[in-house]
């Protein structure tokens, strides 16, 4: 009785006081849930909430738990699973330091071309490139410049919204 | 609306006045003097002084869970708030309403390593409901009412206040507890009723059916366990209930089959096993209750009642899930069971009612009746003939006597039975015994207890006497952890690792050492006369040593990791197996 594990981006809405991101954090600690991904910041500064996006992944009656889990949480206003409720859209921002000169700086140069990403630092050594795209697109890239000299990346995580007129 | 100016400490108590607060229980230390200032120019708040915050929080329990209010508890800073700790997770275990007000250091000091600063809302996030660190005076009152609104509400239980001693002092305005509208959290009380017609027609069409219910029965009201017991009858299905629901149906009934469970009786388990739909009201699907998951009730259609939608489909997937309070979704049951002119299947019942009786007769609960020695199922038998028609209230330890007392003493009324279920805690009994009593003064309160269990924390005999608290103290004395020996025995050949009670005290020295009243008996016959002499004290806590068959073991059994119908009648029932090493590993 092999049960599916399948990845689920869940957007939780809360109010923007001390101590929930850790309650939402214990919640999967406690618990013994996946997080791949987390992202939180304010989104209505005048009711104080903030939006979180995670990223998970567990059999089907895990999923459900979670989210039930969640919505528990006193401060927690809202929990949708954009996976489950339709067609949604994903984006990371990545920013991606990669150190070379020579052909290997060339390449790493036209390869951001081909990515869109953008030149937010350079030297005569060095380039930061910030990238936009899906989890796949940005891992695609990170994995094209540890062949031409990355450094280091810092990567947002997932953040995510449903298409369409409809709202959270 | 008065705009009048109090103090911290001020609004703390006007607070909880109009929270209906009667009885707090506490302990003083330096971060809350403010409020210990404020309680001694009052009369109508009742502090209760404990030995141990430990114990101020069961007592609290034992409080809220006899009188269906939120209890109340006050601890200092730092270790009155860290050994506050195993109550609150033992409230939020059992779903039990508590408001646990804790001092904190001033808030310039926070984060300093002061004097008997603990990150408390660190600690308690996990062990609480919900948890609240008030920075501003202004927010104390509506943060107050806010945390009785979530600790009673929905699933209840606990909640805890920080309080920086700076906040105390400081200067604010007070706001009543007007109808709490809280912002985010609603709890959904009244069902689908959509689903509740479906559970209807299943419930219908039952062939073997039984009712499994739980501490949501009891947590919605007495009025929910009436509910209940008119659509049993009604139905005239067969119930079981977890140690949480006992007495939410009157035990004295004919179709009461007694708790289910890892130490439920014979037919209550293989009711579970064999019925086609089970009707799961306000339960949920523990461990101790299912036994080996796949094999709990199969082939059966499961009906789940839950106000915690986070209880539906964790454990045991459910075919019709209702999420609403007990009570509410009773009431919706019962009318469209009317209204619709259902019956259940009367010949298929009647099949049903002959094969459960055939399991009821194996009398499972009963043991080895011996002139030779006590035998513990023999010292509750007779409590429970002597306190028949009292007005009394159980609490328990933690073991062997605390199933026993499951098994062998009836409940006909919810609210009268408090043990520790969902965490287990050893030491529970005593001081939740003292907020019962102190709720109830004219009732008779019994601890039936372990020597283990007592000595946890049997300072709050302490508490107990100051208050004049006939509590009285009903301890089996086996001289061993006897579940941690039954489980030594049947698991681990007899290897009895550190599970002797050695250098025990004289019990009845003890209890005369305090001002109580100690009573011992080490004979059968002396049985009868020492629960009487017990029932006699009605000024001060009664200490009662029963010196029990050190070797008994609480039957019936599912060894961890068995299925309900692998149930171990008693000791000439050895497992069928060795129990397997998945079982083993469990608790």
């Amino acid at each position: 009785m092999e049960e599916k594990i399948e990845k689920h981006t869940i957007a939780v809405l809360v109010d923007n006081e001390p101590g929930v991101l850790a309650r939402v954090i214990g919640l999967f600690s406690g618990r013994g849930y996946n997080i791949e991904s987390l992202t939180v910041a304010e989104v209505n500064n005048a009711d104080h909430l903030s939006r979180i996006t995670l990223v998970t992944s567990g059999t089907r009656m895990v999923v459900e738990q979670i989210k039930a889990q969640l919505d528990r949480l006193v401060p927690v206003h809202k929990v949708h699973d954009l996976t489950d409720e339709g067609p949604s859209v994903e984006r990371e921002l990545a920013l991606v330091k990669v150190a070379g000169t020579g052909e290997k700086r060339i390449e790493a140069l036209r390869l951001a071309d081909i990515f869109k990403a953008k030149v937010v630092d350079a030297t005569l050594t060095s380039f930061v490139f910030e990238l936009t795209g899906t989890t796949a697109e940005v891992d695609d890239f990170v994995g094209l410049m540890a062949q031409l000299g990355l450094v280091e990346a810092s990567r947002t995580g997932v953040v995510a919204m449903s298409k369409g007129a409809a709202g959270f | 609306m008065s705009e009048q100016k109090l103090t911290g400490a001020q609004i703390v108590i006007k607070a909880l006045k109009d929270q209906g607060v009667d009885i707090i229980f506490g302990y003083p230390g330096g971060a809350v003097l403010p409020i210990y200032d404020a309680l001694f120019q009052q009369n109508d708040i009742k502090h209760i002084l404990v030995r141990h915050e430990q114990a101020a929080v069961h007592a609290a329990e034992g409080y809220a869970r006899s009188t269906g209010k939120v209890g109340c508890v006050l601890v200092t800073s730092g270790p009155g708030a860290t050994n506050a700790v195993t109550g609150l997770l033992d409230a939020l275990c059992d779903s039990i309403p508590i408001v646990c007000l804790s001092g904190q250091v001033p808030t310039h000091l926070i984060g300093n390593d002061a004097f008997q600063e603990a990150d408390t809302t660190g600690i308690t996030r996990p062990c609480t409901k919900h948890n609240y660190l008030v920075k501003d005076v202004n927010q104390l009152a509506r943060t107050l009412h806010e945390a009785f609104y979530v600790a009673r509400s929905g699933r209840p239980g606990p909640v805890v206040v920080d309080l920086p001693k700076d906040v105390q002092f400081a200067d604010g305005i007070y706001v009543p507890p007007t109808e709490v509208k809280h912002k985010t959290y609603r709890p959904q009380v009244k069902p689908e009723i959509a689903r509740v017609e479906e559970a209807i027609e299943l419930i219908a069409s039952a062939k073997r059916p039984i009712f499994y219910t739980g501490g949501g029965v009891i947590n919605a009201g007495p009025f929910a366990a009436k509910l209940l017991t008119q659509f049993v009858k009604t139905t005239g299905f067969p119930i079981t209930s977890t140690l949480m629901g006992l007495g939410a149906f009157p035990a004295s009934d004919q179709q009461w089959l007694g708790m289910l469970g890892m130490h439920g009786t014979y037919e209550a388990n293989l009711a579970m096993y064999n019925c086609d739909v089970m009707i799961n009201i306000g339960a949920r699907f523990d461990d101790r209750v299912t036994g080996k998951l796949s094999e709990f009730a199969p082939g059966s259609k499961k009906i789940h009642v839950d106000i915690d939608p986070s209880s539906i489909n964790k454990n045991v997937a459910v075919d019709i899930p209702i999420v609403g309070d007990c009570g509410a979704v009773l009431e919706d049951m019962l009318r469209l069971w009317k209204a619709k002119q259902k019956r259940a299947d009367q010949t298929a019942l009647k099949a049903w009612w002959g094969q459960i009786e055939g399991w009821r007769a194996r009398n499972c609960l009963n043991y080895n009746r011996t002139e030779s020695v006590i035998k513990p199922q023999y010292a509750l038998e007779r409590l429970r003939e002597a306190l028949r028609g009292k007005d009394h209230y159980i609490t328990t330890e933690v073991g062997q006597h605390q199933m026993w007392a499951a098994q062998f003493l009836p409940f006909d009324q919810p609210n009268r039975w408090m043990t520790s279920g969902g965490l287990g805690t050893m030491g529970y009994g005593l001081p939740a015994a003292i907020g019962a009593q102190l709720a109830h003064p004219d009732a008779i309160v019994v601890d039936v207890s372990g020597e283990a269990s007592f000595l946890m924390n049997m300072q709050e005999i302490g508490t107990a006497v100051q208050y004049r608290a006939p509590v009285k103290i009903f301890i089996l004395n086996n001289k061993y952890m006897g579940m941690v020996r039954q489980w030594q025995e049947l698991l681990h050949g007899s290897r009895y690792s550190q599970s002797y009670s050695e250098a025990l005290p004289d019990f009845v020295k003890l209890a005369e050492a305090w001002g109580c009243v100690g009573l011992r008996a080490t004979k059968v016959e002396e049985v009868d006369q020492v629960i009487q002499k017990m029932l006699e004290v009605t000024d001060r806590p009664v200490i009662v040593d029963i010196a029990v068959d050190e070797k008994e073991n609480c039957f019936p059994m599912i060894p961890g990791g068995k299925a309900h119908n692998e149930i171990l009648l008693g000791p000439d029932d050895s497992p069928s197996d060795a129990t397997p090493e998945d079982g083993m590993v469990l608790v």
